[in-house]
């Protein structure tokens, strides 16, 4: 039987649940999203193309500079931002942009998070437990 | 986290609401990181362009500088990031008065929190370098890898709320490369072949980002032959903090705490050979396009010597297509008196100050201006671009400028 609760390291924000998107590949707000369209425009990353808003985003790690820390708590005001982002690492800038902006974020599992959740499947992130759950895979 | 009585004061209101408010971000993170308490902070740097703000953010801004001034105001040095424009060339940009009136607002809320408004990436450079062992509070990723690497100093990479936030408190949470332990290598690199040019330099400093993995990846480097200076180093570690999300490096015989090698634990490492190849494989991969529609030299601004270098090189020549320098405002009066200004302007280019290139509405600005082909010497900028929707190109400063005169790289 699979594995549908994993337990991280980090964790702070609501309880949220959401329908996935997975990449095995970083994040940065500023270096792979078109956040005026709301999709990931970086041509190489592999969510290039797709809509984040209200999506649960499983990545690798975080990437890049400073500005993702503003940028979460912009997209927020703007009803245009993922419900959550699971990190198998974090940095700093992240966590600090989901403590200013008030999302729900996880970090830091015993298992690479991108290889045990599929895309598209509908997880439930419960921050105070630190657990993310699967509630419907889509393997 | 464990306060003492300052901070519990802080917590409950006792020094205004803004400091109330600082700390409990401050709180936030540190539970986040498993942070046991808070380190004072000597200066603070602030990254907060309006791209990044947008109206949301400056509204957060002002909703703080509004407090009474008692209670609003910095407690210890914060300086600012370069800003989103340079205002005196923003129409050439193609930037709008809306993103100027919001560039306007936010250093207007900046100025009352008595933010010293230094708009630069190069602070180490320019202001004030921090000193081995001072704990700051430091935003952009290039400004905290320096000064972590070169200087010894310590310090997270901190973003706009979390820096602003150390200025109003005087403190940040301890984790990260404030403690250290977390200062050792994960990561042992045998380069090979010693890069010469800035964008070599960049070209290695990305490659050991990208194969270093995260923030929590401390490369030493072995090989590296003679000693690089300021902008090479500059240029190495703003690479491969964009590159890895690193913060902190050592090279073995020239950065402080790898002096001496017995300092350091790395020889358990696997070394992992890096040779001259691997690093042109890199640059190479950006190379995509012979034709440009732009030259850039940004990202980090230019040191007084670069200005000096890239004015040489547009000595005599007529550009055909734009050429755009940015410095800090620092360093912008003392290129402006020593004739550098005028040698890029009368070839055509354009010099900048106090902005950087992607912090500056790249996406519009590359709209405004049918800018998409971008030839530059920073390894840092191109990993930046393709997502504003930028073919950037990895390229020499000399090749760079040949480009602007030609309109293609050799």
């Amino acid at each position: 039987m699979s594995q549908n609760i994993f337990t991280a390291k980090h964790a702070q924000g609501p309880v949220v649940e959401g329908v996935c998107l997975t990449a095995q590949d970083g994040f940065s707000a500023r270096y792979d999203l078109d956040r005026i369209n709301g999709v990931f425009s970086r041509p190489s990353h592999p969510l290039y193309g797709k809509p984040y808003h209200n999506t649960i985003l499983v990545v690798d790690t975080a990437k890049g500079g400073v500005a993702s820390a503003w940028m979460i708590y912009e997209m927020k005001m703007r009803n245009l931002c993922p419900l959550a982002i699971v990190f198998n690492t974090v940095n700093p800038i992240l966590a600090q942009g989901a403590a200013h902006g008030g999302i729900a974020m996880l970090a830091g599992f015993e298992v690479d998070i991108t290889t045990a959740i599929p895309s598209g499947s509908t997880l439930r992130i419960n921050p105070a437990m630190k657990t993310l759950e699967i509630i419907r895979s889509a393997s | 986290m464990n306060l003492n009585q300052e901070e519990k004061a802080m917590l409950a209101g006792e020094f205004g609401p803004v400091r109330k408010t600082a700390i409990e971000h401050q709180i936030k993170v540190g539970d986040f990181f498993g942070a046991e308490d808070f380190v004072p902070v000597s200066q603070a740097h602030i990254m907060a362009d309006t791209e990044s703000l947008g109206e949301a953010g400056v509204l957060w801004l002002e909703s703080l500088a509004k407090n009474a001034g008692k209670d609003r105001t910095v407690r210890i040095p914060t300086i600012t990031d370069p800003r989103g424009t340079d205002f005196n060339k923003a129409k050439q940009l193609g930037q709008t008065e809306v993103m100027l009136a919001l560039e306007k607002r936010a250093i207007a809320a900046f100025i009352k929190m008595g933010v010293s408004m230094t708009d630069t990436c190069i602070n180490y450079q320019t202001i004030m370098a921090p000193v081995y062992g001072e704990h700051v509070a430091f935003g952009d990723t290039g400004v905290v890898i320096y000064s972590n690497s070169i200087c010894g100093a310590r310090s997270n990479f901190e973003g706009g709320p979390s820096a602003l936030a150390a200025g109003l408190t005087g403190r940040t949470p301890r984790y990260g490369f404030h403690i250290e332990q977390h200062r050792q290598p994960t990561h042992r690199f045998l380069v090979r072949w010693t890069p010469e040019s800035l964008n070599e330099w960049g070209a290695l400093g990305g490659l050991i980002g990208r194969k270093s993995g995260n923030y929590w990846s401390v490369p030493v480097i072995e090989g590296i032959e003679g000693h690089p200076g300021s902008d090479s180093l500059k240029h190495f570690g703003a690479a491969m903090a964009s590159f890895g999300s690193c913060a902190l490096f050592h090279i073995l015989g020239i950065t402080p705490e790898a002096i001496h090698s017995h300092d350091l634990h790395y020889t358990h490492l696997a070394p992992i050979e890096i040779n001259k190849a691997d690093v042109m494989a890199l640059q190479s991969s950006y190379r995509v396009s012979d034709e440009i529609d732009v030259v850039v030299f940004s990202a980090p601004q230019l040191s007084l010597f670069e200005m000096q270098s890239v004015a040489a090189l547009c000595d005599g020549k007529k550009f055909k297509k734009p050429l755009l320098a940015v410095t800090s405002p620092q360093v912008k009066p003392d290129a402006d008196r020593m004739g550098y200004t005028a040698m890029i302007e009368a070839a055509g280019g354009t010099v900048f100050a106090g902005m950087c290139f992607y912090q500056s509405y790249a996406r519009e600005i590359a709209q405004a201006n049918g800018w998409k082909r971008l030839a530059t010497n920073s390894a840092k900028m191109v990993n930046i671009l393709g997502g504003y929707g930028y073919t950037p190109i990895l390229a020499s400063m000399e090749d760079c400028v040949r480009a602007a005169e030609t309109g293609r790289l050799a």
